[in-house]
């Protein structure tokens, strides 16, 4: 019993932790870049479980079902996360890439702000329910004290997406593009990338990775409110700081750390506190390693 | 003028696409049932087709404002009709007074809710002050700002609930403990550069009120702490309507104060010490400044102002939870720092006074206030990075006692 | 014994790693009371990680830096922190220039006294007499000190709309506010035309004789280097390959293949 307890809470954390990471990678993308914490990253979440809600409730209306709705939803969600993304950076960050550091991060903060009370306007305060989007995996019944299907999808999904993404960034002529860019902005320019096109392209990545946790998340919670991104966000957000920030691999291994540290925290301490317990970690590994698990030490250039 | 037209055609088209599944569909998941609410459409779409048009126009405007001032303006930057305003006398003096006169015979004019609201408006300028000494005056980005503010209405509730401490015991007592707040979490994030101090701060933000939600052993969790007395004085019986005046004067004091006191510290060693930490940290230190130290003290000075009027928030409402201490909270005090200007007192206070008295005068615009904050501080950083009013660099005067011989 | 007594700094087999690479290979160098001395050799070659381990930028993996102030007890310096070396008397400039572009070119200078002041909080708010007069000398000795750098029409200008050489002046006199026994120059004529290098050269003249300031400058600027300097130490890859008088240095043969032969080449 004891033993099952503890794989239930391992499997949870792997659960939230893979979805931490999902949105993670789009924060740490846009960083590596162009070193700007994307506050408004967490509401493009928000946004694409949003979108997922509103067709799949308008195509369960018009007799659609099953696995039609999944994919026309999911697809649907992803289009337009990556397109709110897209024009989130044309809007509010593309104008200040010259600009001091804090300009695009209060640009971003007041965009965080706006998208959420658009959708809380447009839409509603409340809670709504969001449809189970993901079958009961029939063979897993027995096992649906350890591992649900919900999140078994979940696992499988994120996994899936963060090997495209390592596929794409590795051999793509888009994602070579994107690691000169990391590497020197005005020297990729000089070699003929098209910067601003790569700085697109990564918000929409970013985005689209931000959506599929939003849709995955919606289905396993079961439902959603304009707020949700804040929170996903900023925890999102400290799972990239923990791996270190602008590194893929950080990402993840961040927002995996921070899930199980949750998880556990909430199984054997106390549910009340594991935001406490995640922002503990955060900043103790901070003050030991102030770049993160896997960031390099920067020495300042003087 | 064609090219005008198609771009904002073309404009028209992405934003009705972006907005559809939110402004046209509103799913009703419980009853499943569909509104489809196509007049906002035509909103949108004549929204996005003037507005297109006048973003293209600021944004071209801005490019050439820009080429402009870096060549020919690079010394005398253009004055803004407010800068215009503060800087000749013949304006500002009478306008001072105006200014005076409203603010000390407003409780005779207005009713005490009306005088409650712009006590809420000044707690909310000392804030602005306070947050402005960190983020404004020495660049560290605080994200959980409302914590220190949390910290000094606690102080007073939790000492005023267990111990019976009074008012005016509690609140040097609030500020103290705010600033000692500022240096223990200055301490663990001294080396952290900008951007995880953000994360940080913001975290510490909200742990804050994680922990005041949950310990309800002591802060009796969100049902939160009522009956925490109103300022007193010399032990004499008033009613409601008087202490509210009684407070709101203390607090026109207390605004005077932080005033006085911040733009004498601003003006000296310290002060210097903190802008010059902002502009380049590695010169800074270079130039014998003591990092650390520097550092812990704008903390330390921010959270007091925070902790100070924590304090006078709890005796207003006489009752406090969690639930005032969110990151929103923060996010309006950071909002009042940026678009004041950054670093510019006069201007931390107007926009102190627009932000918090303009939703509760109109009504209307309460439901789009977040909204409208949140697209005022994109179009302020982008057109107006400096805020409302920018910081003028103080001036020192002639030089004094120059050796002649070395002039030529 | 006399000479040891003069030698202000001293440093002993410095040497930096950064990972696998060796930045500074055992760098040994002094300098006495009174002196020029300069630091050259070609880009790339650790000079400028040398005065980072200096000036407490970097911790030095190996080897000492002993500073000996004036009428001080000696001390070993390593790993200390920037501020306390300024503090000590060493100060310096930077050569990819780090002036604090938004305030006034006299407020830059100020920040260069607030080490030799110690106005607290309560002193600012109450302005103490102590306060006052210190504040005062603070602001009358940044006006002698940019009129000795001829700035002082510029003292009320933000430090960023300086000219290029203005700013590399405004750094020297940045430093110089710290009342430094030994000042430390990196690159100081950098990107000036012909004339302002040598009113730079005169001024770091004015400098040492004015204040017996002694001084340690990475400079690639060869006429300015052979005009001023008492001593010369060539470095390369990360190593010291000469040390001496210019006349000595001018006639060393590896001198020449590794750093003047590729100046001459431009």
């Amino acid at each position: 019993m004891e033993y099952e307890n503890f794989l239930g809470y391992f499997v949870s954390g792997l659960t939230r932790g893979s979805i931490y990471a999902l949105i993670a990678l789009g924060y740490t993308m846009v960083y590596g870049i162009i070193q700007l914490i994307n506050f408004a990253h967490g509401e493009i979440y928000m946004i694409g479980a949003f979108v997922a809600l509103i067709v799949s409730g308008v195509l369960t209306i018009y007799g659609f079902s099953g696995v039609s709705i999944l994919v026309l939803a999911g697809l649907i969600a992803i289009i337009y996360a990556a397109a709110y993304g897209y024009t989130l950076e044309r809007i509010a960050y593309r104008p200040l890439r010259s600009a001091p550091r804090l300009s695009p991060l209060i640009s971003a903060i007041g965009m965080s702000l706006f998208l959420q009370n658009y959708v809380l306007l447009a839409q509603t305060p409340d809670f709504l329910r969001f449809p189970q989007l993901i079958p009961e995996i029939a063979l897993l019944q027995p096992y649906a004290h350890v591992v649900g299907s919900a999140e078994l999808v979940i696992l499988i999904t994120s996994a899936l997406s963060m090997i495209a993404l390592t596929l794409l960034i590795k051999y793509a002529k888009i994602g070579k593009a994107m690691r000169a860019t990391q590497q020197d902005m005005i020297m990729a320019r000089l070699v003929g990338i098209d910067v601003d096109r790569v700085i697109s392209v990564t918000f929409i990545i970013g985005s689209i990775l931000a959506a599929i946790g939003g849709i995955l998340v919606g289905s396993y919670i079961g439902q959603i409110n304009f707020y949700i991104g804040f929170m996903a966000g900023v925890k999102a957000f400290t799972a990239a700081v923990l791996g270190g920030i602008g590194n893929i691999p950080g990402a993840v291994l961040g927002g995996l750390v921070l899930g199980l540290a949750e998880s556990l925290a909430a199984g054997y301490i106390s549910s009340a506190y594991e935001d406490v317990f995640a922002f503990g970690v955060l900043v103790l590994i901070l003050i030991l390693r102030p770049s993160g698990l896997l960031g390099k030490a920067i020495k300042p250039k003087v | 003028m064609l090219s005008y037209l198609k771009s904002s055609l073309v404009a028209t088209v992405w934003f009705v696409f972006l907005s559809f599944p939110f402004m046209v569909v509103k799913v009703n998941t419980l009853k499943n049932s569909v509104e489809w609410r196509w007049l906002n459409l035509l909103w949108v779409a004549i929204g996005a087709f003037f507005l297109s048009a006048l973003w293209r126009w600021a944004m071209e405007r801005r490019h050439r404002g820009g080429a402009s001032g870096e060549s020919a303006h690079a010394d005398t930057p253009k004055l803004t009709l407010g800068e215009r305003i503060l800087n000749d006398r013949k304006i500002y003096r009478p306008l001072l007074a105006v200014l005076t006169a409203v603010i000390l015979l407003f409780p005779f004019v207005f009713d005490s809710y009306q005088v409650s609201i712009m006590l809420l408006a000044l707690i909310f300028v000392v804030l602005g002050l306070g947050l402005n000494i960190t983020v404004g005056l020495a660049g560290l980005l605080d994200l959980g700002y409302v914590a220190f503010f949390a910290v000094g209405a606690y102080s007073y509730g939790l000492l005023s609930f267990y111990y019976d401490v009074g008012f005016w015991t509690a609140l040097p007592i609030g500020g103290l403990v705010g600033a000692l707040f500022g240096i223990l979490l200055g301490f663990p994030i001294l080396r952290l550069r900008g951007d995880y101090l953000a994360i940080v701060t913001l975290g510490f933000g909200l742990i804050a009120k994680i922990v005041l939600e949950n310990w309800e052993e002591v802060t009796n969790g969100a049902k939160g702490i009522a009956n925490i007395g109103r300022p007193g004085l010399f032990g004499l019986q008033m009613d409601i309507a008087t202490t509210t005046i009684y407070t709101y004067y203390l607090m026109i004091v207390l605004v005077l104060f932080t005033i006085f006191v911040t733009n004498r510290i601003k003006d000296s060693r310290i002060g210097r010490a903190w802008m010059a930490l902002r502009e380049d940290e590695i010169a800074c230190v270079a130039m014998g400044v003591d990092m650390a130290r520097t550092k812990l003290s704008a903390y330390a000075f921010g959270a007091f102002w925070a902790g100070l009027v924590g304090v006078i928030f709890a005796a207003r409402n006489t009752y406090i939870n969690p639930n005032s201490f969110t990151f929103m909270e923060s996010a309006i005090v950071l909002s009042i720092v940026v678009l004041g200007g950054m670093g510019s007192i006069v201007g931390v206070i107007i926009a102190a006074l627009v932000l918090i008295l303009l939703p509760e005068y109109l009504r209307a615009f309460a439901d789009y206030r977040m909204l409208i904050f949140g697209a005022v501080m994109v179009l302020m950083m982008i057109f107006r990075p400096q805020g409302l009013i920018s910081n003028v660099r103080k001036t020192y005067g002639p030089r004094r006692s120059a050796p002649e011989v070395n002039r030529d | 014994m006399t000479d040891q007594a003069e030698k202000l700094l001293e440093v002993r087999e410095l040497t930096m790693d950064f990972g696998g690479l060796r930045a500074v290979d055992s760098i040994t160098l002094d300098v006495s009371k009174g002196e020029i001395v300069a630091l050259i050799g070609p880009n790339g070659a650790g000079k400028t990680t040398f005065f980072n381990c200096v000036t407490g930028i970097y911790t030095p993996t190996r080897g000492d830096i002993i500073l000996n102030p004036p009428g001080e007890k000696s001390r070993r310096i390593n790993g200390l922190k920037p501020n306390r070396v300024t503090t000590l008397g060493m100060a310096r400039t930077f050569q990819n220039i780090r002036l604090f572009q938004n305030m006034t070119v006299l407020e830059n200078v100020m920040i260069g006294r607030h080490c030799r002041t110690s106005t607290s909080i309560i002193g600012a708010v109450l302005r103490t007499a102590r306060s006052r007069a210190q504040e005062r000398e603070t602001i009358d000795r940044s006006y002698d000190l940019l009129d000795q750098v001829g700035l002082l029409p510029f003292a009320d200008a933000f430090a960023k709309n300086l000219s290029y050489g203005g700013q590399r002046r405004l750094e020297i006199a940045r430093a110089m506010a710290t009342e430094p026994f030994l000042l430390l120059l990196d690159e100081p004529a950098a990107g000036m035309n012909p004339q302002e290098t040598r009113e730079l050269d005169s001024l770091i003249m004015q400098i040492r004789n004015a204040g017996e300031i002694a001084i340690l400058l990475i400079e690639h600027d060869m006429k300015l280097v052979m005009n001023i300097s008492d001593r010369i130490y060539v470095m390369e890859y990360g190593k010291k390959i000469a040390h001496g008088t210019p006349q000595q240095i001018r006639a060393n043969p590896k001198v020449i293949e590794a750093y003047l032969g590729e100046e001459s080449d431009a």
